[in-house]
């Protein structure tokens, strides 16, 4: 196909304003999929992938409209995944953007949109669900140029549902993004990038490749150029929506690559792939290791899932480059495991795999975020684990993001009013509209982990809506406050929290442990401390009275059993130095620690 | 042809009306039945009679309210029933009248157990009892009249609205009739009772307070010079030198075998453990055709019966021997416990400490009140 004959682009939106729905009525209206196969949402969803037995998600999809090959390329949905987010969308020239026009822009729009424009894209806005009652075509059209720097009358309105205005897009398409340039060359070396990758268990790890230079065909000696990792490639092709292998895959196309690689970590989105034989002297720019940044403790909450726990991981990594996780033994709570996360959602993501998926039930320690310590020898040290932070500390440095809320202006204060106690840094503030503001804040990474995004949304009666990026690590003033229960530390109850809210923290944890404990033979002092330095204290009295009065010939059965009961109840506990403490103590501590969210 | 068992319980389950707190098998009124009900016990008697030694330590009437029971049937039973060493009526107050009491005397009892509760009317109002103060202090003159020398009395704490006041005086007005034996329960209220229901919350409020009752019982007892051989139980210590401990009771608590009759009534035999039905038709049809009434049937392993004697052994104050129980036993535990001052490991003459099973475990007075807590960790 002649270059000037091919569309990359992206559908992006927020969540739920009809990404899924236009790009179904695309696939359908291109006649990719027959109107006997279609099913809701093709693109969409592991669950519905698995049901219908594809274990490659199609995540570009080549559909044909008036002589002109389009490649529309999936993108992931969330704050979480960024970097992947910004390597889709480094593939294509242009982006339709959705927006709901009940809804209008909100902040993941927002922030889509300023990706897409630091990608150079062309943006093709788009209001949906002008079906709906509700609509306010106008008001979401005039927001939407505002937001793209266009004009109102060139935002098409649609609704996906319908399939009202889809016909208009995918001309739109054709007519307004450019064909593949820039860097294309058919001649130069190849060069692809690789913007997304998918494991299966019998091809092995699927590179999504855009061509740049060059071209791609099977049997070929490749090489990932920023990890260094060499395959040849099985298979070359592209989804309509199934694979189709095709000879070549050449420069501006989209496609895939069999790479026969069994951990997809080998093969990191962003890399650039090219020949063994005929080698590119440069990647392309752009590629970044992206690191975890949020860090918890899983824990299965009976010790003997701890090796399903193993294999669950095991497997999720198999098609998740970007979790971590590392054997990590607790006291406490026994063996599990420390694991990386992107951000909360991945987090989130990932339990709820392990716990649907694999059928494990977790015990999830409050997350903490990544920090860099300064050691004595003036080395940066990353630290994952509240446990592992050295007690006394010279300098700490803490992740912060950029945050984007945006709400109804009548919401503006409590907003302000949150990101103040979550010690954010006010950068600016823009109206959307007369009615809708955008506030932008620095916000610690460590401050959003808890309990964030419910507070705003309870702050808000769940109008705002909030993106953030990570802006890099800055020092706080942070300190590790340790809990300990009969002057044992007990390493999963370690935190480190700002210096000032140290004391109520520490304070809110050891009144919570005081009841959760049960009383023991002596006394039990539960302390919260920063170093040797004891910032709250309680007691957990001693038992005096454990003994039931009465027990004649006719009790000794119940007696009996009751004591059973009393003796397989103290072997659930989980001692603590000559303490004993029930499982339920942690949980309710830690979920203290997460806000008290579940 | 003759067994071994030396300890007999007889349950009379007939009562006036049900005590709120009260979770015994008991028939309310009925008195047509008491014959009938007599009728049944001397022939479910006559059916585990190979069961009993020839000579019986201890005979129980328990209850129910044993001396509700129409005067006629009751005497016919105990002259019925084989001759023991000690005999044992529990009685309620209100029930106890001269003419009552010489019935028992003539009939070879020789110890009376007596559900006096509180001395508070308002308390005992709580706990649905009839007999006021002064009807447990006129029993109490009329058993001495009729020569009993050996009275318990059974005293409740814990009961709602109850202060430490109140208690204090219960336990004066007890010790002013100086009984030769107490027993102080806890007052415990059964999930699901109307009790409980009714009077859960103030219990649950007052949780904390029972703490000091049992110990502010416990001394006060020690201090007026009873024993206390037992968790919930006490006697004096006779100038004649009589040992005034229930035998019967320290039977159970020792792990001797004994033998139940009536509905609802739980024999250890062997090895095995029975509750016989609690319905009284059923029972009564099944003895009068000269069968076994339906009984529930629990085996005992001996790893349970271990388990038992160490959960029994460690409610008295004398050693129990670790020969018999040291492998149910946590190494560990006894130790820890002894550190913390709860235990204590008692050596006999020439006993080297080496062995696990070598001497004797006793629980010092803490380690009594937390006794259940101490056996949970014991046991391994």
């Amino acid at each position: 196909m002649d270059l000037d004959h091919i569309r990359n682009f992206s559908i992006i939106a927020h969540i739920d304003h009809g990404k899924s729905t236009l790009a179904d009525r695309i696939l359908e209206l291109t006649k990719t999929v027959s109107g006997r196969d279609m099913r809701a949402q093709v693109l969409d969803t592991m669950e519905l992938e698995r049901e219908r037995g594809i274990t490659i998600k199609a995540q570009a999809v080549r559909v044909s409209w008036k002589a002109h090959e389009l490649n529309l390329i999936d993108t992931p949905g969330h704050v979480d995944f960024t970097y992947e987010v910004s390597r889709s969308l480094q593939a294509c020239e242009g982006a339709v953007l959705v927006v709901d026009a009940a809804q209008g822009v909100e902040a993941q729009t927002v922030a889509n949109a300023y990706l897409a424009i630091e990608n150079n894209l062309e943006i093709v806005p788009v209001v949906n669900k002008i079906d709906l009652p509700q609509a306010d075509p106008d008001g979401a059209a005039a927001e939407l140029a505002e937001l793209v720097g266009g004009k109102p009358e060139d935002v098409l309105r649609i609704s996906a549902k319908t399939g009202d205005g889809v016909a208009e897009v995918l001309d739109a398409i054709v007519e307004r993004i450019p064909m593949p340039a820039g860097l294309v060359s058919s001649k130069a070396p190849p060069r692809a990038l690789v913007f997304d990758s998918s494991y299966d268990q019998y091809r092995g790890v699927v590179a999504f490749v855009r061509v740049v230079d060059g071209s791609f065909a099977a049997r070929e000696p490749l090489r990932a150029m920023a990890q260094g990792t060499r395959f040849e490639a099985e298979e070359a092709g592209f989804f309509a929506p199934t694979m189709k292998a095709a000879d070549t895959l050449g420069a501006g196309e989209v496609g895939y690559v069999i790479t026969g690689l069994k951990d997809v970590s080998r093969l990191r989105v962003g890399d650039t792939l090219t020949s063994e034989r005929r080698p590119a002297a440069e990647p392309l720019p752009g590629y970044k290791d992206v690191k975890p940044m949020v860090f918890a403790g899983l824990f299965p909450t009976d010790s003997d899932d701890y090796p399903d726990l193993r294999d669950a991981l095991e497997r999720l990594k198999l098609n998740d480059a970007a979790l971590f996780y590392e054997p990590e033994t607790s006291q406490a709570l026994g063996f599990g495991f420390r694991c990386g996360f992107l951000g909360l959602l991945h987090m989130e993501i990932v339990r709820e795999r392990l716990e649907r998926e694999f059928d494990l039930d977790l015990l999830v320690t409050a997350p903490n975020v990544a920090y860099r310590v300064l050691e004595r020898n003036g080395d940066w040290l990353e630290v994952h684990n509240p446990a592992e932070m050295p007690r006394e500390l010279d300098a700490v440095e803490e992740p912060y993001i950029r945050a984007s809320i945006i709400v109804p202006k009548s919401y503006v204060g409590p907003v302000m009013e949150l990101n103040n106690e979550r010690r954010g840094r006010f950068d600016h503030m823009e109206y959307l509209s007369p009615e809708r503001v955008l506030l932008a804040y620095e916000l610690p990474l460590a401050e959003i982990v808890l309990d964030y995004y419910d507070q705003l949304k309870s702050r808000t009666r769940g109008y705002a809506s909030f993106d953030y990026d990570v802006a890099g690590f800055r020092e706080g003033q942070l300190a590790r406050v340790d809990i300990l229960i009969a002057d044992e530390p007990v390493d999963a109850l370690s935190m480190i929290v700002h210096r000032e809210a140290a004391y109520s923290r520490g304070k809110a944890l050891v009144e919570r442990l005081r009841q959760e404990i049960p009383r023991q033979f002596f006394d039990v002092p539960v302390q919260a401390a920063i170093g040797s330095r004891v910032i709250a204290r309680e007691t957990v009295k001693a038992k005096r009275k454990d003994v039931l009065a009465k027990c004649y010939g006719g009790d000794i059965t119940r007696k009996r059993k009751l004591l059973e009961k009393q003796k397989a109840g103290k072997r659930r506990m989980k001692q603590v130095g000559a303490v004993e403490v029930p499982q339920e103590a942690f949980l309710a501590v830690l979920n203290l620690n997460d806000g008290g969210k579940k | 042809m003759s067994g071994s068992i030396r300890h007999l319980y007889v349950h009379l389950p007939f009562c006036a009306h049900r005590c709120g707190y009260c979770d015994f098998v008991t028939v309310v009124g009925r008195p047509g039945q008491h014959a009938a009900y007599v009728d049944g016990l001397l022939a479910e008697l006559a059916l585990e009679r190979e069961l009993l030694a020839p000579e019986l330590e201890t005979i129980f009437l328990g209850g129910g309210t044993p001396t509700f029971t129409q005067p006629r049937e009751l005497e016919r039973l105990l002259t019925t029933l084989p001759p023991a060493t000690e005999v044992t009526v529990e009685a309620n107050p209100e029930t106890v009248t001269p003419a009552l009491a010489a019935l028992l005397r003539r009939n070879g009892v020789d110890r009376i157990s007596l559900g006096a509760q509180s001395f508070q009317p308002r308390l005992l109002a709580v706990l649905d009892r009839v007999a006021g103060p002064d009807d447990v202090r006129r029993a109490f003159y009329h058993l001495g009249d009729a020569g009993f020398d050996n009275i318990s009395l059974d005293l409740i704490y814990g009961i709602p609205g109850q202060r430490p006041s109140d208690l204090d005086a219960d336990i004066g007005e007890a010790l002013a009739l100086r009984p030769e034996h107490l027993s102080c329960y806890e007052l415990e209220a059964k999930p699901g009772t109307r009790f409980t229901h009714a009077h859960g919350a103030e219990l649950h409020r007052q949780a904390e307070a029972m703490e000091d009752y049992f110990e502010r019982v416990v001394q006060t007892l020690l201090g007026a010079g009873y024993r206390w051989y037992e968790t919930a139980n006490f006697c004096r210590v006779d100038p004649r030198g009589r040992d005034l401990r229930s035998r019967h009771n320290l039977a159970y608590w020792r792990g001797r075998d004994y033998l139940g009759l009536g509905i609802g009534a739980v024999s250890t035999v062997s090895g095995e453990r029975w509750r016989t039905t609690p319905r009284l038709g059923p029972y009564l049809a099944a003895v009068g055709a000269g069968r076994r009434p339906l009984r529930e049937i629990e085996p005992l392993p001996d790893s349970v019966q271990r388990e038992e004697r160490v959960m029994l052994g460690l409610r008295l104050d004398e050693p129990l021997p670790l020969e018999a129980v040291a492998t149910s036993l946590d190494p560990g535990a006894l130790a820890r416990l002894e550190r913390l001052g709860l235990a204590r490991r008692v050596l006999g003459e020439g006993e080297a400490p080496a062995g696990a099973d070598a001497g004797a475990v006793t629980l010092t007075t803490r380690g009594r009140l937390l006794g259940d807590g101490v056996t949970a960790d014991l046991l391994a």
